[in-house]
């Protein structure tokens, strides 16, 4: 098992006391499965994202990755499994506007120490971007930005890929060709992937999905 | 990783080279102001250091005339057989240099040439060695005495043996014994040896050094000044730097870099950048200060007879200290930044927030600080007393006023928006209102340099006007001669005595008033004097009573000093007691003064022969006179008209204040640089902000119109605050810190035509520093302003 959740419990702050966001949710995940994650605005799916990714911490219950216990590393352990064994691809694609395309496609591979330059070539091709790497950021259209983000978290070969959203600022046509080619890229590397999505339309191409609703699997 | 995570931090630069150039050029500059002011300083004090060293100055004790003249041989002798352990000084002027004569064999360790190859034998036997800088060298008259270069010598000083500097200067007596600070026990007391010499205890610090410090002092706290000017600008690019790498940086902590390698980097990154702009600086500093220097050389042997050497040497401590203040002042402007980066929680929204937009909280906080600090400046002003509370109080009131200026510009804005009538100026009014915090370093800046401009310029011209008055009282005889013995003296006086309307005779003697060391002059009774001289307070006909020996008249110095009044005794002799009749304002004098009348003069110091004279006459004899002196066997340059003495009076005083008046300038274009690279790097940032109103109807010609109005306005807003807080820095200069720094208080003047200039260049510096934006701005594309809606961007 690539990812194993147990009674993981969130809660934030709010104006009137604790807001609780996650309420005992477990999950599983296999290696080169590939997951998605529905629910209403509120109900949990990107703090359940943060929280396997190491970007947050649970209030309560356990989250194991790759045999390490997330819930329990310290502020460098949470960075070095965000470097070497997950990659996270954003809704706001989140790419470094001073760094061209291909170096924000290294740039990743180069933190944990993978870099491959034919690896990277080979994933600016595959999704069409050969012809902007030495552009920038601001350069490209939405759909370029986000292929781009993809390119950079598969160039470091994660083990579970969290996908938060990455379609949700693109048109319709353009974000299915983004899926599409995530999806195939994704399958390729035999990495597990963890998408967040509003679209039943994304969801049914996903291997397996599940429902959030108030801070409980459905 | 490392490699990968500093080459994506500093690819922002890259991007971002006016940023870049804004912070090494605000570094640098403010480094340079620094590091030149401190070099001003080193090589001034290095010059005091080694003219002490030379004589001993400050470590040992000093025997000397009572009466100030010269000590006999027979007594140095006398004092030897008695075991006295003392060492002979003489010194005098020979060509144009210092030449100073020691005993090598008797004086303490320490004291004399520092060559290393010094041959003892060739600088005690036939016509003697002379050591000295190069420069002072050439400056002596031809000598038979060898000429050795001893580069730690004094500026301007040449050491050699007594008995050479004796010859050479033809004298027959030593100016002082320097006393070793082992003496035998048991040994005769001075009084029945020489009972006409007095010893005088070792003074911590050189005596040159203690009268100059305030001088110093003044460089240090305008050097201080321009480096705060220049942190502002440094303050203002690394604040926003931080600002438009936030995203990036919480991108990266999101793809794995531990955030206290982030920090790491990030503090790197800023080192070498202060590396660089403080080598740079350094540099800048260097040049400042080796053209400022023989200016400030001037000033130091024109007001304190300091010598100083004119060129600079490059000492390691300074330009160490020169880097370790650049960064210092990094990271004094980046700390904040950086620990706002520590303490960022890595999902904290990513976004731009409004740079430097203060929340209420930090509002609140920077109004209650300014608060305080203006505070402790009232405080300061009511019950401080000293040097230090002087410049405690300028501090205090110059960084509570810029931290003020935002809080009172916004509430000022706020006003004028809610009295704005129609859309466009309610939106100017607000959007001025919300530019504020972006520029508010740089109009901090401006604060701080135009109060400083008109602060010290008011100084200078309140001197200068104060001076000139004071010269024309004192400087009333039309001629100054100076005779060469007293037996010349008395022949010229009385060869002048029927050719002249007056002979004035002056003389001086150092003596001790209430423990104080003070000048005793003499004053003939003659009318020139009641015509001229005017008194901070003075009793009824004071000239008169003086004449009458009911009374003595004390300088503002002593006066403050001692804590004297008018009709207060002043104790001048064992059975000589007498009320101050007037006290008279005595500027650029260091010392008390008491003048007593010739008769009480002589009788006080009967020793003491005037060799000098001011002589009133009808201006046209002047050359007459002139002429017959040189007949009479007086040299020309014995001979001194009174406009030379002004004219040489008022060019020390220039040159007094030349390093102020550059210092001052070089400040204001700090602050000017600042409002353009505020203003040039809030530019990237407006198009979010001026594009709706742009697609509302409004001509990019006419936005850009309205920028360069809105900096020439909050320019001169800020330059109507300058002007009671400049004034007020006159004040404190004035009346505080010159106050405790040299005794005499100045009367303040105003100049209003100058301060109405100085506030029309700050107009037209912001409005040029706001016309590069504004041109860039109305040559927008409309794209790029469409770009602002469209996803893409």
């Amino acid at each position: 098992m690539l990812l194993r959740l147990r009674d993981l419990h969130k809660s934030f702050t709010g104006a009137e006391g604790p807001v609780p966001v996650l309420r005992g949710v477990d999950l599983d995940l296999e290696a080169g499965e590939s997951l998605a994650l529905t629910g209403e605005s509120g109900s949990g799916k990107s703090t359940l994202l943060h929280l396997v990714g190491g970007l947050d911490r649970p209030d309560a219950g356990c989250i194991a990755l790759d045999g390490a216990r997330v819930e329990a590393l310290d502020d460098s352990g949470c960075a070095a499994l965000r470097r070497g064994t997950v990659g996270v691809v954003f809704q706001q694609f989140n790419l470094i506007p001073s760094l061209s395309v291909g170096d924000n496609i290294a740039f990743q591979a180069r933190l944990a120490g993978r870099h491959d330059a034919r690896r990277a070539m080979m994933l600016a091709e595959r999704l069409g971007l050969a012809p902007h790497l030495s552009k920038y950021p601001e350069q490209l259209s939405g759909g370029q930005q986000q292929r781009t983000a993809i390119a950079r978290t598969l160039a470091a070969r994660p083990r579970l890929v969290l996908a938060d959203e990455p379609t949700g600022n693109l048109d319709e046509t353009t974000a299915e060709a983004v899926l599409g080619a995530m999806l195939e890229l994704v399958s390729e590397t035999g990495a597990a992937l963890l998408m967040v999505t509003h679209s039943e339309r994304h969801a049914a191409r996903m291997g397996r999905r599940l429902h959030l609703h108030a801070g409980r699997i459905a | 990783m490392t490699r990968t995570v500093l080459r994506a931090l500093l690819s922002h630069w890259r991007r971002a080279p006016l940023q870049l150039f804004t912070l090494i050029a605000g570094l640098a500059l403010a480094t340079g102001l620094w590091s030149g002011v401190q070099a001003i300083n080193a090589e001034a004090r290095a010059s005091y250091d080694a003219a002490a060293a030379t004589l001993g100055e400050g470590r040992y004790a000093r025997i000397v005339a009572t009466a100030g003249g010269e000590i006999a041989l027979a007594d140095y002798v006398a004092l030897r057989r008695a075991s006295w352990q003392v060492s002979p000084v003489v010194q005098g002027r020979l060509g144009g240099a210092k030449l100073v004569g020691i005993e090598p064999l008797t004086a303490p360790g320490g004291i004399g040439p520092a060559a290393e190859d010094a041959d003892i034998a060739a600088f005690l036997t036939g016509a003697g060695q002379v050591f000295g800088r190069a420069e002072a060298l050439e400056a002596l008259p031809g000598i038979d005495a060898e000429k050795v270069v001893a580069p730690d010598t004094a500026p301007g000083t040449v050491v050699t043996d007594v008995s050479v500097a004796l010859r050479l200067l033809d004298r027959a007596g030593f100016d002082a014994l320097i006393v070793a600070p082992e003496q035998p026990l048991g040994r005769p007391a001075l009084e029945e040896i020489a009972p006409d010499l007095a010893l005088r205890p070792p003074q911590a610090g050189s005596e040159v050094g203690r009268l100059t410090d305030s001088f110093h002092l003044n460089l240090t706290a305008f050097g201080l000044l321009c480096f705060a000017v220049g942190i502002f600008i440094v303050h203002g690019a690394v604040g926003l730097a931080f600002e438009q790498r936030r995203p990036v940086l919480r991108t990266m902590r999101a793809l794995g870099v531990p955030l206290r390698r982030l920090v790491a980097l990030m503090m790197a990154e800023l080192l070498g950048f202060a590396l660089i702009a403080g080598t740079l600086g350094v540099g800048l500093g260097w040049l400042l200060a080796a053209q400022l220097l023989p200016d400030v050389a001037a000033t130091l042997r024109g007001l304190y007879g300091a010598e100083v050497a004119g060129g600079l040497r490059l000492r390691p401590v300074w330009w160490l200290s020169g880097l370790g203040i650049a960064v210092l002042g990094t990271g004094f402007a980046a700390g904040a930044a950086l620990w706002r980066l520590a303490r960022m929680p890595l999902l904290a929204a990513g976004g731009r927030r409004a740079w430097a937009m203060a929340d209420a909280r930090s509002a609140r906080w920077q109004g209650g600080a300014a608060l305080g600090l203006i505070g402790v400046a009232v405080g300061l002003a009511l019950w401080g007393e000293g040097l230090v509370a002087g410049f405690g109080l300028l501090g205090a009131g110059l960084v509570g006023a810029a931290l003020a200026l935002p809080v009172v510009l916004g509430a000022v804005l706020a006003i004028a928006a809610r009295l704005a009538r129609g859309p466009l100026a309610q939106w100017f009014w607000a959007d001025t209102r919300q530019q504020l915090p972006g520029l508010s370093l740089a109009l901090m800046a401006l604060l701080l340099a135009m109060a400083a401009n008109i602060g010290v310029s008011t100084m200078v011209s309140s001197f200068r006007q104060t001076f000139t008055g004071f010269l024309d009282q004192r400087l009333a005889p039309e001629l100054y001669i100076e005779t060469a013995d007293d037996d010349q003296a008395r022949a010229i006086e009385a060869f002048l005595a029927p050719r002249v309307r007056s002979v004035l005779p002056l003389a001086s003697v150092e003596t001790e008033v209430a423990g104080l060391p003070v000048e005793l002059n003499l004053a003939r009774p003659d009318p020139t004097y009641p015509q001229n001289w005017r008194f901070l307070q003075a009793v009824d006909r004071p000239w008169e009573r003086l004449a009458a020996g009911e009374g003595v008249l004390v300088n503002e110095q002593l006066a403050r000093r001692a804590g004297l009044s008018l009709g207060d005794p002043v104790r001048l002799g064992p059975d000589t007691v007498l009320p101050v009749l007037g006290i008279h304002g005595d500027y650029g004098n260091p010392v008390g003064q008491v003048i007593v009348t010739e008769a009480l003069f002589a009788e006080l110091h009967p020793e003491v022969v005037p060799r000098r004279f001011g002589l009133r006459l009808d201006p046209d004899e002047v050359p007459a006179i002139r002429a017959a002196l040189v007949a009479e066997g007086l040299p020309e340059g014995a001979i001194t008209d009174q406009a030379a003495v002004k004219r040489f009076s008022m060019q020390v005083f220039e040159r007094t204040f030349a390093v102020t008046a550059a210092l001052n300038v070089l400040t204001l274009a700090v602050a000017g640089f600042a409002i353009l690279m505020s203003l040039l790097t809030l530019a990237a940032l407006r198009l979010p902000q001026l594009a709706p109103v742009w697609a509302l109807g409004l001509t990019r010609r006419r936005l850009a119109a309205l920028e360069v109005v809105r900096a020439v306005l909050l320019a001169a807003l800020t330059a109507l605050m300058a002007l009671p807080l400049g004034l007020a820095l006159a004040w404190v200069l004035l009346s505080v810190v010159n106050v405790a720094a040299f005794g005499w208080r100045l009367p303040m003047f105003l100049f209003p035509w100058d301060y109405a200039r100085l506030g029309l260049f700050a107009l037209v510096a912001a409005g040029l520093a706001a016309l590069w934006p504004a041109i860039r701005l109305a040559r927008t594309p409309p794209a790029a302003l469409l770009g602002v809606f469209a996803n893409e961007r």
